[in-house]
C-alpha cells in the first residue's frame, strides 16, 4: 500500500448521508463499531430535505382502522405485485417504530387534537397515513438524523465523492474517492460498505432531483459485480412545475392533492373520473402521470404544457399552513398565488424504484460485504412506489442495513486493500485533465438528458428503445474523449465528467430492461405492449456486469408465503 | 420587474480562490422565470465548466447556494433575474463571513464545530409522548431553518468582529431555542448559550430576521428569549442573593 495517499480506516463505510445513510450510521455505532459517512454535498442537503409530504406508516392515530396489513396490502397493489413481499411485509411492519424513534429523537411531527402524531391521505393509501410536517417531512427528519448522529460520534467526511470500491477478491475492501474541495484523492479501508446514495433523476431533461442524483451508486456497486434489478421502473411523478421554463421539474407535493387538491384539464374536466373514478386525484403515481401526459398529448392541456391543480376552494389560511412552502415556492417562482388560483403541473423523473438487488432481511447485496438501502437498492417499490413510503424505506432499511453492516464487520478480518485498484482509479480520474482536445462533460450530459426525455419517458417503445440503446453507444464514446478543463480545486465540470459515466452505465441498464419487459406495468408503460402480462408478473429483469459487457437475465418472483396470500385476500378487494 | 424586451444579462461573478481573485462578467441569455442560479448554470455549461458553485434542490429547501447577489445576501436559487437591475452587471459573491475556498464556495464547516457543542433534545424521564400543536408550533418555527447560514454571514458579530471563538451566530440560537423550547426537553441550556455561545454578544439589530430566506423570527422569538432565561438564571438579584448564601452556582 503506497503512502501517497490519505487513508482512513473503519468498521463500516456508508456512502451517502440521506435518511438511509444517516438511519444505517447510526444502527451501525450502536453495535460498537467505528463508522464513517463519505457525502458528496455538506451534510444535511442530501435528496432527504427535500421531502416534502410524510413519511408513511401505520400508526393508526388518525384511521384506527389502519395496521401494518392494510399497509403491505396498499405497497404491494401500488407496486403491481413486483414488490419483494419480505421487504413489504417488514417495512409495514416496523415503520411506525422507526418514526415513534425520530419523535424521541427530537422531531416534531404535526399534531392531532389528543396529542397524537397527525396522519394524512395519500395517493394509493387506504388510510389517512402519513405523519407529517406541513410540507417539509424531509427537513424535520434529516435534521433529527443529523443532530443524533453527530452527537453520538459518527466521522462524516463531507463533500468526498466516492468513484471506485475496492475489493480484495469477491469481497469488498473499501472505497476510492477524492475531495471536492482541494481535489485530493482519499482511500477508505472498510470491512463493510453500505451504500445510500439515492436515485438517478440527473439522466432525464425534467427531473425533481438535484445534481448528486446521477446513479453513482448504482454504478459503483455494478462495477463491483452486483446485480441490479427491477431498472426499467423509474417513476415520473404527476406534479412538477411546468411554467416559467427556469423551474420547470421542480416538485409540486402529492400533499396538495391529500389536502384536497383537485385536477382539471383546460376545459375544466375533472378528468381522473376518466382514469380512475375510485380514488380520483389520489390515484397511484403511475396512473395520474400517464393520465396528466394522455391530456396534453390529446390537446387538453393547459397553455404551458401540463394540467391545472387546485387548491384555492380550501380558506387560504389553511393552505399557508398546511403547504407553506407551496405558497412561497409558486408566489416568489411563478407569480402565482396558490391560495387564490390554480397552479400548472406535468409529470417530473422524480424517484427509481429499482436499483441494487439486496437481501430482504438484511440488505446485503451480491457481493460479500456490500449492502444498500433506500432509493439505491430495489425490492420494496415494485413496479411503482406509493408516495410515503420512501422515507419509511429510509428509515426501516437503513437501520436493517446498519446492523446487517455492522455485524459483518465484527465477524470479518481486515480486508487487504489492493494498490493496483487505487492506482488504476487515479489514472481514470486524471486521464481527462491531460486530453488537449474533447469535449466538455456539459454538453454530453445535455444531451443524455434530452435523449432520455424523449425516449426512455414515461411512455415506451420498442422503436424508440432500441434508438436510445445506440445512442447511449454513442453518447459512452463522446464521454470517453471528454476534456476537463481547470484545476482539481472544486471543479464541477470535472466532478461532471466522472457522474456522466455513472449516468451512462445506468441509462443503459434502465433501458435495456425497458426493451425486455414487453407489457406495461406499474411505472414501465409499453405503448407497443399495453397490457398486464401475467407472465412477465413473475419475473424481475436483473442486470449485471460481464467482462465489459451489461449482460440482462430473467429472475423469478419469489412465491409469497401462504400467510401473506391470507393478508393480501383479507379487505375482499380481488386486484 | 425590469423591462420585458431584456433578452440578456451580465453577470459579474467572483473567480479566485482564497488568496486572490477578480469579479469576471459574462454574457447570460435570459429566460421567463429565471434565477440566479440558472444563469450561474448556464455560465458553467457554456463559458466557465470549472465555475464553483454549491446547489441541491434549486427550490428553497436546501440552502445550499447562498451567495451575495448585488451586495445583498441571498438564495440565488430563489432570486429572480427579472427582479433584479439588468441595465447594469450583476455582480455575484461568495459570502463574505465565510473563508473563501473558489469562486462562490466558501468554507463553512465552522458552522458544524460550533452545533456539536450544543446538548442534543433529551427527553425527561418518564416522559408521556403527547404535544399539542399549540406547543409545537412555536418551536416548528425554529425547525423550519435550512442552514443557509445567511444569518451567520450578516451577522455583525461573526462579519465584521470575527468572533469565532467567542460566538455561536444567530442559526446555532434558532436551534438551542428549538431544543430549550421543546415541549419535553428536560436539558437546560442556558449555561452553554451564555459562556459558549456568547449570546450577550448579540445586540439585536435583528439584520438575521431580514435575511432570513425562511422568515424564521430568529432575534424576537429566538434570541430574546433567549436572553432572558440567561438574564432571569444569571443576573436575577434576588437568586444571586440566593447562590450568595448556599455557595453554589447552578449548571
Amino acid at each position: 500500500m503506497t503512502s501517497k495517499y490519505e487513508i482512513h480506516e473503519h468498521d463500516v463505510l456508508i456512502i451517502g448521508a440521506g435518511g438511509a445513510g444517516l438511519r444505517a450510521a447510526i444502527e451501525a455505532l450502536a453495535q460498537g463499531v467505528s463508522v464513517g459517512v463519505v457525502c458528496k454535498s455538506l451534510l444535511g442537503k442530501a435528496h432527504t430535505v427535500m421531502a416534502e409530504g410524510g413519511i408513511a406508516a401505520a400508526m393508526a392515530n388518525v384511521d384506527q382502522a389502519d395496521d401494518w396489513r392494510a399497509h403491505f396490502r396498499d405497497t404491494l397493489r401500488g407496486g403491481k405485485f413486483l414488490n419483494d413481499w419480505r421487504m413489504a411485509q417488514l417495512h409495514a411492519q416496523e415503520a411506525p417504530e422507526r418514526v415513534r424513534e425520530l419523535e424521541q429523537w427530537g422531531a416534531l411531527f404535526d399534531r392531532t387534537e389528543n396529542g397524537e402524531i397527525l396522519q394524512r391521505a395519500f395517493g394509493g393509501h387506504t388510510h389517512k397515513r402519513l405523519c407529517h410536517v406541513g410540507d417539509r417531512t424531509g427537513l424535520e427528519m434529516i435534521r433529527t438524523l443529523q443532530d443524533r448522529g453527530v452527537h453520538l460520534g459518527i466521522d462524516v467526511y463531507m463533500e468526498c465523492a466516492i468513484t471506485r470500491l475496492l475489493k480484495d477478491g469477491d469481497r469488498i475492501s473499501g472505497a476510492f474517492g477524492y475531495w471536492r474541495e482541494q481535489g485530493r484523492f482519499v482511500v477508505f479501508k472498510a470491512k463493510s460498505v453500505v451504500i445510500c446514495t439515492g436515485g438517478i433523476g440527473k439522466i432525464w431533461k425534467i427531473t425533481s432531483n438535484s445534481w448528486e442524483y446521477t446513479g453513482d451508486g448504482m454504478a459503483l456497486a455494478y462495477d463491483a459485480g452486483a446485480e441490479l434489478t427491477d431498472m426499467e421502473f423509474v417513476q415520473f411523478h404527476p406534479t412538477g412545475m411546468v411554467w416559467p421554463p427556469g423551474v420547470q421539474g421542480i416538485l409540486v407535493t402529492e400533499a396538495v392533492r391529500g389536502e384536497g387538491g383537485i385536477l382539471r384539464n383546460k376545459n375544466g374536466e375533472r378528468f381522473m373520473e376518466r382514469y380512475d373514478p375510485k380514488r380520483l386525484d389520489l390515484s397511484t403515481r403511475d396512473v395520474v402521470a400517464r393520465s396528466i401526459y394522455t391530456e396534453v398529448r390529446e390537446g387538453r392541456g393547459t397553455e404551458h404544457g401540463g394540467a391545472f391543480l387546485d387548491i384555492s376552494h380550501k380558506p387560504a389560511e389553511y393552505v399557508k399552513r398546511k403547504l407553506p412552502s407551496m405558497y412561497h415556492q409558486f408566489l416568489e417562482l411563478a407569480d402565482v398565488d396558490i391560495t387564490k388560483g390554480p397552479m400548472e403541473v406535468g409529470p417530473t423523473c422524480h424517484y427509481m424504484m429499482g436499483g441494487i438487488r439486496v437481501d430482504a432481511e438484511t440488505a446485503q447485496a451480491s457481493v460479500p460485504g456490500l449492502f444498500a438501502a433506500g432509493e439505491a437498492a430495489a425490492g420494496l417499490h415494485g413496479a411503482n412506489r406509493l408516495g410515503g413510503n420512501s422515507l419509511s424505506d429510509l428509515l426501516v432499511f437503513g437501520r436493517r442495513a446498519g446492523l446487517a453492516a455492522a455485524e459483518h464487520a465484527k465477524r470479518s478480518p481486515a480486508p487487504a486493500v489492493d494498490s493496483s485498484q487505487i492506482e488504476e482509479a487515479e489514472r481514470g480520474m486524471l486521464v481527462p485533465f491531460e486530453r488537449t482536445a474533447g469535449e466538455s462533460a456539459y454538453a454530453i450530459h445535455e444531451n443524455l438528458q434530452n435523449m432520455m426525455q424523449k425516449l426512455v419517458g414515461i411512455f415506451r417503445t420498442e422503436d424508440d428503445l432500441r434508438r436510445a440503446l445506440a445512442e447511449i453507444v454513442k453518447l459512452k464514446e463522446r464521454a470517453a474523449r471528454v476534456r476537463v478543463e481547470g484545476s482539481r480545486l472544486f471543479n464541477p465540470g470535472w466532478h461532471l465528467a466522472k457522474d456522466l459515466q455513472s449516468m451512462l452505465t445506468i441509462a443503459e441498464a434502465v433501458t435495456q430492461s425497458a426493451l425486455a419487459r414487453r407489457e406495461s406495468r406499474g411505472a414501465h408503460s409499453r405503448i407497443d405492449c399495453p397490457d398486464l402480462d401475467s407472465a412477465w408478473g413473475k419475473k424481475h429483469n436483473v442486470v449485471m456486469k460481464e467482462g465489459d459487457a451489461m449482460t440482462l437475465i430473467e429472475s423469478p418472483v419469489v412465491e409469497m408465503p401462504e400467510d401473506l396470500k391470507r393478508v393480501l385476500a383479507e379487505d375482499g378487494v380481488t386486484k | 420587474m425590469a423591462e420585458v424586451a431584456t433578452t440578456e444579462a451580465t453577470l459579474s461573478v467572483f473567480r479566485g480562490d482564497g488568496e486572490d481573485g477578480k469579479a469576471v462578467d459574462y454574457r447570460v441569455p435570459l429566460v421567463p422565470g429565471m434565477v440566479v442560479l440558472d444563469a450561474l448554470h448556464w455560465i458553467q455549461a457554456h463559458q466557465a465548466p470549472d465555475l464553483a458553485v454549491r446547489w441541491n434542490c434549486k427550490a428553497g429547501k436546501c440552502g445550499s447556494c447562498s451567495a451575495e447577489v448585488n451586495g445583498r445576501p441571498r438564495l440565488t436559487c430563489k432570486t429572480r433575474m427579472d427582479a433584479l437591475p439588468l441595465a447594469e452587471p450583476i455582480t455575484i459573491f461568495p459570502m463574505k463571513a465565510f473563508p473563501v475556498i473558489k469562486d462562490l464556495v466558501t468554507d463553512v464547516s465552522w458552522n458544524f464545530k460550533v452545533n456539536r457543542k450544543i446538548p442534543p433534545f433529551q427527553p425527561r424521564p418518564g416522559v408521556e409522548w403527547k404535544m399539542y400543536q399549540r406547543d409545537v408550533d412555536r418551536v416548528q418555527e425554529f425547525r423550519k431553518c435550512i442552514e443557509c447560514f445567511l444569518c451567520q454571514n450578516v451577522c455583525h458579530v461573526l462579519r465584521d468582529h470575527d468572533k469565532r471563538e467567542e460566538f455561536g451566530g444567530p442559526r446555532f440560537f434558532v436551534r438551542t431555542a428549538s431544543l430549550e423550547m421543546h415541549p419535553l426537553d428536560g436539558v437546560s441550556r442556558t449555561k452553554m448559550v451564555k459562556d459558549e455561545l456568547g449570546i450577550g454578544l448579540c445586540n439585536i439589530t435583528k439584520c438575521c430576521t431580514e435575511v432570513c430566506p425562511e422568515d424564521i423570527h430568529i432575534t424576537d422569538n429566538a434570541i430574546i428569549p433567549l436572553k432572558e432565561r440567561v438574564v432571569d438564571e444569571y443576573y436575577d438579584p434576588l437568586l444571586m442573593l440566593v447562590r450568595k448564601i448556599r455557595g453554589v452556582g447552578k449548571s
